[in-house]
């Protein structure tokens, strides 16, 4: 847990706070930054793009390399590596091996540990996805040194720490978190907190090929099938332009489907916070915020959410935010762009009629140009 | 069959609300309660139970008053409940928390045997880190299975399990021996109301309570502050943007002349949303 002010560690907690750097000898070569790509069935997932390039950033302040963790397939892994280059590693360790051809832990777990000790990276990111939660909490243990889930920034101290911001107290507050003297530093990103980086075509690097020895007969775990999602009904929102959810403030299930009524006629993804999947309101895929999805759309419009920090750092990267909420002091007010104090049930009906009336407008006559 | 559960007690993180001028937590009378997603596993654990025999035993390392939260799991039909409390403890990390666990659930093997599962809890509310269950698996030796929405098959003889385990863009099929240390995905079951013999159980038992020492934890220095690698050097409230929300103008209003206001106001600030938007109507 990541909660340190308990009452009696406070004054323990003084001193933790300032804390010094005071890395054991062993440790002061490990050296630069990488990034675990998330490669499943012949496709690295975004994240680890986005990843790459918040790593580009570190390695630039501590004046080391970037580099990218790529494990696959025999013959599996080239495109890999050459997209990773192009989104800016300036080295590609990969790992190919039958036994490596779907995500399972054990081997992963091998092999990461295996990497890290040989070649010694003081920083270790991965995408905060459900692989990479899977891997990074056993890799860290592993190591027995620090990981921190879900950072919303990463950043690198004067003394070449990394500092890792993420929400806490269940999100009303960010605190910021070191992993002083252990290394690597791991830590772990959701998709879309970080932009995308710029695809520079022909970019090249530095390829290390580490070969591993792993007989599937010692893997216990195996692969029967994968079952692919239909693409009918899927929530897509991480990449939707046009996001409306809705929060508590919607008062019950039957009211939640305004919003969905004014997202379907904007041609958008509806989505809610945390307590809405827990009352069974909408499906966990749908959750918007810390823990569910972060979303970048261009419109974002939030009915009857307060705003507390689980939720904001989840759409601040937003290009729009549109608020509707009662209660004048909420703190959804506090980063929305625009907002309105009013009652959601009676604002988004009206709303979602205003919309479908310009929009049918459109379609009789062409909008011009 | 012997199956551990790990749980956690937390503040209801949905109650916790920050000062407005001192800008710390307010955490007097924040109500406690059992981390939400332990009771995924719970629920699973106590289904196997019922369909093929054994015991559940719950375990939690926490304050004294974690107690309660043991006390809910013997209402809902755990047979036993274990508590690791020392202020030793105090501040620890995943990695301190799962060392100290490990050993929690080793000494449990001493007195009850060895658990054939372990279930815990996707993440808490209050750390959402994900980290204790794959920490604690590790610790042990144990193959782990997370995010788990199904158990498909469960040949206890022959001591093999079969998952479906939630991926990206699809379910991943996955056979493993037991033992193994399973994490539920939040919504695949609801957790069951107890029988009236679980509540009275639960009311007078006794929770099994440990220290440090008593659980057999070799090294004080890897738990707590002191065997955490992780430190919390800042805790604040996000910078206050420079401007808050412009307001749309309500008084006296109807709500279709708010809305028309909203729509000129997206469309100033916009302006390539609204113009796509409309050649998306158009069927462009």
């Amino acid at each position: 847990m990541n909660d340190k002010a308990k009452a009696p560690a406070a004054a323990a907690g003084k001193s933790r706070a300032n804390q010094k750097k005071e890395l054991p000898d062993h440790l002061k070569s490990y050296k630069h930054v990488w990034v675990m790509l998330e490669l499943e069935r012949g496709v690295v997932h975004p994240v680890s793009w986005e990843l790459l390039g918040e790593g580009r950033k570190l390695a630039e302040q501590l004046k080391v390399d970037l580099g990218a963790v790529v494990l696959g397939p025999p013959e599996g892994t080239a495109s890999a590596v050459t997209d990773a280059f192009a989104y800016g590693a300036d080295v590609c360790y990969v790992v190919e091996n039958p036994s490596l051809v779907d995500y399972r832990n054990e081997p992963y777990t091998a092999v990461m540990t295996e990497l890290v000790l040989k070649y010694q990276p003081e920083i270790l990111l991965l995408g905060a996805t459900n692989l990479g939660r899977d891997l990074a909490g056993s890799v860290a243990t592993t190591l027995l040194t620090g990981l921190t889930a879900d950072c919303t920034e990463l950043a690198v101290d004067a003394d070449g720490s990394l500092a890792a911001t993420r929400p806490t107290f269940g999100g009303s507050l960010l605190c910021t978190i070191y992993t002083l003297n252990y290394r690597p530093q791991m830590a772990t990103m959701r998709p879309r907190v970080a932009p995308m980086p710029i695809y520079q075509s022909g970019r090249t690097g530095r390829i290390i090929r580490h070969d591993v020895s792993l007989p599937e007969e010692d893997i216990i775990t195996k692969v029967l099938a994968f079952l692919p999602d239909g693409s009918m009904d899927k929530a897509n929102l991480p990449y939707a332009d046009i996001v409306v959810s809705g929060g508590l403030g919607m008062q019950n299930a039957e009211n939640y489907q305004l919003v969905r009524k004014l997202a379907e006629v904007l041609g958008g993804e509806w989505g809610g916070s945390r307590p809405l999947v827990q009352k069974g309101w909408i499906t966990s895929d749908r959750q918007i915020g810390q823990t569910g999805k972060t979303i970048r759309p261009r419109l974002y419009i939030a009915a009857g959410i307060s705003g507390a920090i689980q939720h904001r750092v989840g759409v601040e990267g937003a290009d729009l935010i549109v608020a509707i909420n009662t209660d004048k002091n909420a703190p959804i007010f506090d980063f929305a762009h625009v907002g309105i104090i009013a009652d959601a049930a009676v604002a988004l009906p009206a709303l979602t009629e205003a919309f479908r009336k310009r929009l049918s407008a459109a379609a009789v006559r062409p909008a011009a140009e | 069959m012997h199956i551990v559960v790990c749980v956690k007690q937390v503040p209801d993180s949905a109650q916790i609300r920050v000062h407005p001028v001192t800008n710390t937590i307010m955490r007097q009378g924040v109500p406690t309660i059992i981390n939400p997603y332990d009771l995924f596993s719970l629920e699973e654990a106590l289904r196997l139970r019922d369909r093929h025999g054994g015991e559940v035993t719950v375990v939690t390392m926490g304050p004294p008053m974690a107690d309660t939260a043991l006390r809910k799991c013997l209402t809902f039909g755990a047979d036993r409940a274990v508590l690791l409390t020392d202020r030793f403890f105090a501040g620890s990390d995943t990695l301190a928390t799962s060392y100290a666990l490990s050993f929690l659930i080793a000494k449990v093997t001493e007195n009850w045997g060895a658990p054939d599962l372990i279930f815990c809890g996707k993440q808490t509310i209050d750390g959402d880190t994900a980290q204790v269950g794959p920490g604690v698996a590790k610790r042990l030796n144990l193959l782990q299975l997370t995010y788990v929405a199904k158990i498909e098959s469960f040949d206890f003889e022959a001591r093999e399990i079969t998952v479906q385990r939630r991926a990206e863009g699809g379910i991943q099929i996955l056979k493993t021996k037991l033992p193994c240390l399973i994490t539920m995905l939040e919504g695949t079951n609801d957790i069951r109301r107890g029988t009236i013999e679980d509540a009275l159980r639960g009311a007078r038992a006794e929770i099994i309570t440990w220290s440090a020492a008593e659980a057999g934890i070799p090294d004080l220095t890897l738990c707590g502050l002191r065997g955490s690698p992780t430190i919390v050097k800042k805790v604040f409230a996000p910078a206050p943007r420079d401007e808050k929300a412009f307001q749309i103008d309500v008084a006296d209003k109807s709500p279709s002349d708010i809305s028309e206001a909203l729509i000129a106001e997206i469309a100033k600030r916009q302006p390539a949303l609204e113009r796509d938007l409309l050649k998306g109507a158009a069927g462009y």
